[in-house]
């Protein structure tokens, strides 16, 4: 029992570090307030990263899957991608090309491409051929189809690809201290610093960031899926799986 | 108590190519003359790898055959799962580590955590995608539920299971480079020691995208081997 | 033979009994339903007679048929297999006794054609030798080369190939009784028809009881011995030989069921050798007229039919062909249609109607004349005792 009241008694110290912050025995304040900062350099690196990623990614998906071809290379990226561990990915950054933020996001852009690319490529190509037909017969431009047929049906599924990128990021930036960025990793691998407490209460912070991404992005999911295939979504979620090369993370 | 990380320089640096090594470059013969150093954080990776998938494999397909038989626990095993799947495994390691200490133990708990929604999933996907007909052919044959599982719809599901088991074998390969923060040493080590010197960060990351390759090569032959039906449809 | 195990001939193996199948008072309401699927059906299946259920979609057929192995529990009443409840069996034991062979066929992916034919044999535990050579004689009996196909995966078989694995799947163990649900149905016609004859010439070798369920009504009238025709609400509405079905419809619902055609479909039950036919007043060239005049009226056939040496047709004599003395070739009207005793009763009516005729000789293998058939016979057949009618497998032509 007196165990169990002591780890506990580790988590309840970590919240209230994270809320009231502690003094050290050197006299510098850390912690509460500094969690802010940190937070706020951790979703900083976040977004732009995820910005990037996507402005580069989600359009290459989607003319890919519209010409349904490239599969290969979708296909290879997901595969690459998910055998670079992120630790490596961000130590060749540091090692070739130095510390600092644009590197950091750099290598993050690298990590979170592959996930929203073959995402997106498998929901368009994934589009029924029917459909596309019978949009080419109405005389829709290629554009247009792409616009008004292939993204409405493949958006549930390109941002199951987001939500996998983003959860990835924000867990992968907790390495970015070691390019000297102070993200939430700072407590974790300057444990000099903070001490146990401040590591233990990063960690919690971390993990309720990944797991609220993952909640939210998974609610904006739905909000997007069309009202139709939100009736099919029994069967498309079975359709929908793992696999070498097909991201399709839900 | 303060958990000091293993921030070991990288030794010998008085090596042949003196200057090379003293600019952090990537240096060949460097890398052959201190290769051995290598070696016993690949094997424990390799060991932390293989352990993970083992009893990740174990547990998902244990919870795949219960899920089978009673559907209404898919969705509660999905969403745990996915939790565990969404937690960030270095934050995981940190969360574990007043429960459990440092050490293998919280790294293969970790890690283990992270893959059970791949494989559970795939394994899943592979059993509902046995088609309908194929089981009712079966059940009307006289084959028993044991029978139908073990003859039938495993072997149909080998597919995709083994699938799943090439995507966590490479996503556990790249997580266990982050095991170090939990007491556990691979490769990730290596690479934290130093990370400045290329020569370093080549050779051990280079072994952890090599291990993951590997491992994936070799579950995909084994998927060939068993699976020959596979082949005869594309043919 | 030194081997201490007993041998097992590789030949045919002797043939099994086959089953009688009574249903009593079957019923199957599903859960949640307040109508029953399958409402009090009784019907008795004799051994090696083929059954056919047949009625629209929703009709309580496929129902029917899958209470037998117990892939759907009997609510209420019972199912009777050579007069022991299927009730008694535990399920998998009774369902390795009965051959099942589906629409979908159903063969397994991941088997090779010899793997899917030994998947209950194995369960018996038979020995490999055993299997081998009942594989092999399966593969032959059903047409398929065993050399050829015996280690293919199903992915490389043609539709009409897979059907027939699915069937010899179903016939390994010589079950005492086969399931059979709409089996040619997802194949093309042309190959149907071919599937249909092939499997009744099998039939009509190895007799087995059978239970074979379909949606159309020529498939049912085609391979049935019996035909039971389920209406809505899972009740039977008549259970009777295919000619019977035809002729005396129980009620309303059959008679819309099986078409205004009914009396056509009843004559392509029945082939030209199945009927009397008339004697045909046969003359030769040079025979006195007052001789064929004569025959002709001692006939049923009002005009006397010219043969050739070998008794061939030529032709009809009438009007001026009568006027002489002797009976000559001149004036003589064609014989077509020239009818064959294998063709089908339906076919012989359309020729005849084509060629605007009453009366068509008849002539057997060799081209002789031995018959004639008229519309007044075929009136006749339309009449004739039900139960003499040829059905299912007898009904099948004799040669190939």
């Amino acid at each position: 029992m007196t165990a169990a009241y002591a780890v506990l008694g580790q988590f309840g110290d970590a919240v209230r570090f994270i809320f009231e912050g502690e003094t050290t025995r050197e006299g510098a304040n850390v912690g509460g307030s500094q969690f802010l900062d940190l937070t706020a350099e951790h979703l900083k690196l976040t977004f732009v990263a995820m910005g990037i990623a996507c402005a580069i990614a989600v359009p290459i998906g989607l003319w890919l899957g519209h010409v349904r071809r490239g599969s290969f290379i979708a296909i290879s990226v997901s595969n690459v991608g998910r055998a670079v561990p992120s630790l490596a990915l961000i130590a060749f950054f540091v090692a070739y090309l130095g510390t600092g933020f644009t590197n950091v996001t750099l290598a993050l852009v690298l990590l979170a491409i592959p996930p929203i690319l073959t995402n997106t490529y498998v929901a368009v190509s994934q589009v029924d051929r029917d459909t596309v037909d019978a949009s080419r017969g109405m005389g829709m431009t290629a554009a247009q189809i792409i616009r008004r047929v292939e993204l409405p049906l493949a958006l549930p599924l390109i941002f199951g690809g987001i939500k996998t990128s983003m959860v990835n990021v924000i867990a992968t930036a907790t390495i970015a201290p070691l390019a000297g960025i102070n993200t939430l990793g700072d407590p974790i691998i300057n444990v000099s610093g903070y001490g146990d407490t401040g590591r233990l209460a990063a960690a919690m912070v971390v993990a309720a960031l990944a797991v609220f991404t993952e909640l939210a992005l998974g609610a904006v999911q739905r909000a997007v899926t069309p009202a139709g295939l939100k009736l099919e979504s029994d069967t498309a979620s079975r359709r929908m799986r793992f696999r070498p090369g097909r991201e399709a993370t839900t | 108590m303060i958990l000091e990380l293993a921030q070991v320089t990288i030794h010998n640096r008085s090596a042949d190519d003196a200057s090379c090594v003293a600019d952090n470059g990537f240096c060949p013969s460097w890398i052959a003359d201190n290769f051995g150093r290598y070696t016993d954080p690949l094997l424990q990776h390799v060991y932390l790898t293989l352990v993970s998938l083992a009893i990740g494999f174990a547990i998902s397909f244990g919870l795949a055959l219960v899920a089978h038989r009673r559907r209404w626990l898919v969705g509660p095993i999905t969403q745990i799962t996915g939790i565990l799947y969404t937690l960030p495994s270095l934050a995981v390691f940190f969360l574990l580590l007043p429960i459990t200490g440092r050490g293998n133990e919280t790294a293969i708990i970790a890690l283990v955590a992270y893959s059970l929604l791949i494989i559970f999933r795939n394994i899943m996907t592979g059993l509902d995608n046995v088609p309908a007909e194929t089981k009712d052919a079966g059940r009307g044959m006289g084959l028993t539920d044991a029978q139908l599982l073990w003859r039938v719809e495993i072997p149909l599901a080998l597919p995709e299971i083994l699938a799943g088991l090439r995507i966590a074998a490479t996503t556990t390969v790249g997580l266990a480079t982050l095991a170090f923060f939990a007491g556990a040493g691979g490769l990730g080590e290596q690479i934290f020691a130093d990370i400045n010197f290329k020569s370093n960060v080549v050779t051990a990351g280079g072994l952890a995208v090599l291990l993951a390759a590997t491992l994936d090569a070799l579950i995909l032959a084994v998927q060939r081997a068993t699976t020959p039906w596979a082949r005869a449809r594309s043919a | 033979m030194n081997s201490s195990e007993p041998a097992q001939p590789p030949g045919p193996s002797p043939r099994p009994a086959a089953a009688t199948l009574e249903f009593r008072q079957a019923t199957k309401v599903y859960p949640g339903q307040t109508e029953p699927a399958v409402d009090h059906l009784s019907l008795e299946v004799p051994a090696g007679e083929l059954c056919v259920l047949v009625g629209p979609s929703g009709c309580g057929k496929t129902t029917a048929m899958r209470m037998v192995n117990r892939m759907i529990d009997i609510t209420e009443g019972d199912i009777l297999l050579d007069g022991r409840s299927v009730k008694e069996f535990r399920p998998s034991e009774l369902r390795r006794q009965i051959g099942y062979a589906i629409q979908q066929i159903g063969l397994f992916p991941h088997l090779s054609v010899a793997g899917n034919i030994a998947t209950v044999p194995r369960l018996l535990g038979w020995s490999k030798e055993r299997i081998r050579a009942r594989v092999e004689e399966l593969l032959e009996l059903v047409g398929l080369d065993p050399g050829a196909t015996r280690d293919r995966f199903p992915a490389q078989l043609s539709g009409g190939q897979r059907q027939r694995v699915g069937v010899a799947r179903a016939l390994a163990v010589d079950p005492l009784l086969m399931l059979m649900d709409e089996p040619f149905g997802a194949i093309d016609p042309i190959n149907r028809e071919r599937l249909q004859n092939e499997f009744l010439r099998l039939q009509r070798e190895i007799r087995k009881t059978i239970v074979f369920v379909t949606h159309d009504i020529d498939e049912a009238i085609k391979m049935g011995d019996r035909i039971a025709v389920m209406q809505r609400g899972g009740k039977l509405a008549q259970y009777a030989p295919p000619a019977e079905l035809l002729m005396q419809p129980a009620n309303r619902f059959v008679e819309d069921f099986v078409g205004s055609d009914r009396a056509l479909k009843r004559l392509a039950l029945q082939r030209v050798r199945d009927v009397d036919l008339w004697k045909a007043p046969l003359v030769r060239v040079g025979e006195p007229v007052i001789e064929a005049r004569a025959r002709a009226a001692d006939s049923e056939v009002p005009y006397p039919l010219l043969v050739d040496d070998e008794g061939r047709p030529l032709g009809w004599l009438s009007g001026r062909a009568l006027a002489g003395e002797r009976v000559d070739a001149e004036f003589t009207s064609r014989a077509e249609p020239i009818l064959e005793l294998e063709d089908v009763l339906r076919d012989a009516l359309a020729e005849m109607l084509q060629e605007e005729v009453q009366y068509g000789p008849v002539v057997d293998d060799r081209g002789r004349v031995c018959g004639v058939l008229s519309i007044e016979i075929l009136g006749h057949a339309l009449k004739t005792d039900p139960e003499q009618v040829p059905h299912g497998a007898d009904a099948i032509e004799l040669v190939e």
